[in-house]
């Protein structure tokens, strides 16, 4: 192992898959192959991938072919997650693919017997400046890329870069636009059969007795699958599966017993949990004079609410499975799988396939076990298995329930001189792989379990309820704290953005109440206190897109708000404004965004991203919350769960100062807090009227009038 | 009793029974996997199609209740090499980002743009108020089906 720690780190994912030909293949048929660990979840990432290579090697992007993940295959980027792809996979492909240019020019230089400097290339024609040329089809060979990568070859200077940094168009929308089979759930191998489960009513649900029998002489039924509690059907036809599901719930008898806490986030308050004081300034000391403001702000736990029900295709033979699935982490839902289905890791073949939109980590990995356990019934045979929108609504894991206190001094002169925050909030994590014990449903629920493992906390400086928990504003004293709660009531793990949505919340809904109190314009009162010019920048910028009027005064139900954060701290920059109109709902009719996210590889990519993220940040805090009583989450259907439709998504405009000379970093998962903070602000601008607790409803805004 | 349906202009003999919901018939009986599963309760729009000029979503209706009438799914309109101008539309204003949504959105905005071929904002949103996008690509979307109005008029 000590060589190990003494190799020469390599850029991104690289540093972990070291071999070349792990990630490409040059073709003598005039095509590139690239071999991608990261997957695509909408977010655009293949398009921006093959960008990169198409850049470093120089040919045009119609050669480059892809290979979706599969774990025989691919480089074991662990998880496609916390727009993290660019910075991992996009590295590791720009570092390869400038080395594999390097090696085919040495390769040409020496056919056409001239030095490197006198060759270019062109689509993958390298000429000499005497005349002479060769294609990298005709060069190449199996054993080109045979080889660790260096880390030494220099990637293009952004001046040269001619691909990246271009709105390049999406290479999955045409397919997905004309129904085209591309899904996870249009797999139709032959002789493929269908599944479906038979949940419990509630989390801790105890089964007392099941009718199997009548089930089994269904028509069309294979199998009924009873293993402790868990229960499951296996039929020849979708609709077959769907009838015996549902006769297999209603013979189904089960105790039940009040697990859940209140409906309301500060039951976290009375829990017990691991605190940490995670950002300390000077003595901490609340300056002497001035005020001292206090604020608390909630959210309730959100669903992933992916339109598709999260789905599997499982095959068993003589002991060994394949799986297809939408998993984002392939190898470690390998890993995962293991023990439960009681084979070693390399008898579980894992393939990607595309799913719908996840947002995070929802049932993806969860149905692959499921799909898993009820093909061991059918052997020979691939059983596709979609949960039901019920199933995926109720069992998903959400985002967790948060609470955030602040306090802060502000002097005479309107400068806060010490801040305080303290955030609670159980782990924000429980992929596959984060054990000891399991993260998968049905692990939990058979004869024998496996017991149910500790939700995580991705630490800092990422973090996960405290991601973004640390203002990137100058306070002379400042102290935070994490408040970590394990064992959530309800499943939890990772939700676009993690903790930072509720945390930015309250840090900018906290320093608008602070630019009142002082009798400062809001942005003013940001720039106040804010020194990184980038994050000045993106302020600034917004602020002249939506020309703002310092010191705006609503007519009472019209209002502007702004919201801004550094995602992760050292992230892309977002800052924005929202506008609001209050009538008997409260609506969110425009939002301005500027953005700053290093060097952007696909600019049309990373608007799509920032305005989907935007819209969906807009329905998180005027919408949505997992709806549970004592027992059960009672949350079904999309009536309980009413996310913005058309009539009421706001219009965005989003401005991208794109910094090509800088590193790129993600861009899908920075908007939500600083939006959700531009409307409580654009909501107190108009109507005097300040929501500390998410999401906005009417009963809320009711509550709030009177 | 045989039921027999028309899909994309081919008559189609259903083996399924008459109480099964249109969309497992159209995804695993005439392969239009385009047709989508969201909610089976009506209240997303993934699973629409066209039935005799209006979008219906075809989760929520029994195989028996279509017998004998017309359907048009996403497959019926147009292909990768020869798209309709909604699903042109959609590339050019590269409107999607996980596209789950996409075909049933088209199918429902291809319902409005066949009996009303300039529709207002308001129209539009009224028109698709019954399908869902997660990602949050509405904006998009919305110029994706003016600009194939656009089109449209001009045959």
């Amino acid at each position: 192992m000590a060589e190990n720690t003494a190799r020469r780190k390599l850029p991104g994912s690289l540093d972990t898959n070291r071999n070349l030909s792990q990630w490409l293949d040059i073709n003598g048929d005039g095509t590139v192959t690239m071999r991608p660990g990261k997957i695509e979840i909408g977010q655009g990432i293949l398009t921006a991938l093959r960008q990169i290579v198409a850049e470093e090697l120089d040919v045009n992007l119609e050669r480059v072919r892809l290979v979706t993940a599969v774990t025989a295959l691919s480089p074991n980027e662990g998880v496609t997650s916390g727009s993290r792809s660019i910075e991992e996979s996009g590295m590791a492909f720009r570092y390869a693919a400038a080395e594999a240019r390097e090696l085919l020019l040495a390769r040409a230089g020496a056919k056409l017997g001239v030095s490197i400097e006198q060759l270019s290339v062109s689509d993958g024609v390298v000429s000499s400046r005497n005349g002479g040329s060769v294609t990298y089809w005709e060069i190449t060979d199996a054993e080109l890329l045979k080889r660790e990568a260096s880390g030494e070859a220099t990637p293009k200077s952004h001046t040269q870069h001619k691909i990246v940094g271009t709105a390049s168009p999406r290479v999955d929308i045409p397919r997905k636009v004309s129904g085209a089979p591309v899904y996870v759930q249009d797999l139709d191998p032959p002789g493929m059969l269908h599944g479906r489960m038979s949940r419990p009513p509630s989390y801790n649900a105890e089964l007392i007795s099941v009718d199997l029998d009548d089930v089994r002489a269904m028509p069309g039924v294979v199998a009924v699958v009873r293993d402790g509690r868990f229960l499951g059907v296996v039929a020849e036809r979708e609709e077959q599966a769907i009838g015996a599901q549902r006769r297999l719930t209603r013979n189904a008898q089960w105790r039940e017993e009040p697990t859940l806490p209140e409906f309301d986030p500060r039951y976290l308050l009375k829990l017990q949990a691991k605190s940490e004081v995670i950002s300390e300034k000077a003595a901490a000391k609340i300056a002497v004079g001035g005020c001292t403001f206090e604020g608390e702000y909630t959210r309730q736990f959100l669903a992933h609410a992916s339109l598709a029900p999260s789905c599997a295709v499982a095959q068993f033979d003589d002991g060994k499975y394949t799986v297809w699935t939408h998993s984002q982490g392939i190898y470690p839902l390998r890993a995962e799988m293991a023990p439960v289905l009681g084979v070693p890791a390399d008898d579980i073949v894992i393939h990607h396939v595309e799913g719908a939109g996840c947002y995070g980590h929802n049932a993806a990995d969860d149905v692959a076990l499921d799909a898993a356990l009820l093909a061991r019934a059918a052997p020979g045979r691939p059983v596709r298995l979609q949960w039901m929108r019920e199933e995926e609504f109720a069992w998903e894991p959400y985002s967790s329930a948060m609470v955030v206190k602040t306090r802060a001094t502000l002097s005479d002169e309107g400068h806060i001189t010490s801040w305080q925050m303290d955030v609670w909030s159980h782990g924000h994590s429980s992929r596959p792989g984060r054990g000891p014990g399991s993260n998968l449903l049905a692990a939990w629920h058979l004869e024998k379990p496996l017991v149910r493992a500790q939700t995580a906390n991705p630490p800092l400086p990422g973090g996960g309820s405290h991601r973004n928990a640390i203002p990137i504003y100058e306070f002379p004293h400042q102290r935070v704290t994490n408040h970590l709660i394990p064992d959530p009531p309800l499943r939890a793990s990772a939700l676009r953005g993690l903790g930072s949505q509720c945390n930015v919340f309250a840090i900018e809904s906290f320093m608008d109440e602070l630019a009142v109190a002082a009798g400062v314009d809001p942005i003013e009162f940001r720039l106040r206190h804010l020194v990184d010019p980038r994050g000045r920048a993106v302020i600034e910028k917004v602020a002249a897109m939506a020309h703002w009027k310092a010191h705006h005064k609503s007519d009472g139900d019209q209002g502007r708000g702004i919201g801004f954060a550094r995602y992760k701290n050292g992230a892309g920059y977002m800052a924005m404004i929202a506008d609001v109109e209050l009538a008997e709902t409260i609506r969110v009719p425009r939002v301005w965004c500027a953005v700053d996210v290093g060097q952007a590889i696909n600019t049309d990519g990373v608007i799509n991203q920032i305005e989907g993220g935007i819209i969906q940040a807009v329905s998180f805090v005027l919408r949505e919350e997992v709806k549970y009583d004592r027992e059960r989450v009672t949350l079904r259907s999309w009536d309980d769960y009413p996310i913005l439709s058309f009539a009421d998504v706001p219009e965005v405009v989003v401005a991208l100062i794109n910094r090509p000379e800088l590193a790129p970093v993600g861009a899908g998962e920075g908007t939500q807090g600083p939006v959700s903070a531009a409307v409580g602000n654009a909501l107190f601008n108009a109507s005097g009227i300040r929501l500390r607790d998410m999401p906005f409803t009417r009963e809320r805004l009711v509550a709030a009038m009177v | 009793m045989a039921i027999f349906i028309t899909v994309n202009g081919r008559m189609h003999d259903v083996t399924a029974d008459a109480a099964t919901p249109l969309l497992y018939v159209l995804r695993n009986e005439t392969g239009c996997k385009g047709v989508r599963y969201g909610c089976g309760l009506g209240q997303c729009g993934t699973c629409t199609v066209i039935i005799e000029g209006k979008p219906v979503q075809s989760c929520d209706v029994p195989v028996s209740a279509v017998a004998g009438k017309a359907i048009t799914t996403i497959e019926g309109i147009g292909t990768v090499e020869h798209p309709h101008p909604l699903q042109r539309a959609f590339v050019e204003e590269q409107a999607a980002q996980c596209g789950y949504c996409a075909t049933g959105i088209i199918m429902s905005a291809k319902a409005l743009l066949d009996v009303n071929k300039s529709p207002s904002d308001a129209e539009l949103k009224q028109a698709l108020s019954k399908n869902l996008c997660r990602c949050g690509t509405h904006q998009r979307i919305m110029r994706a089906v003016k600009r194939a109005a656009v089109e449209m008029r001009k045959f």
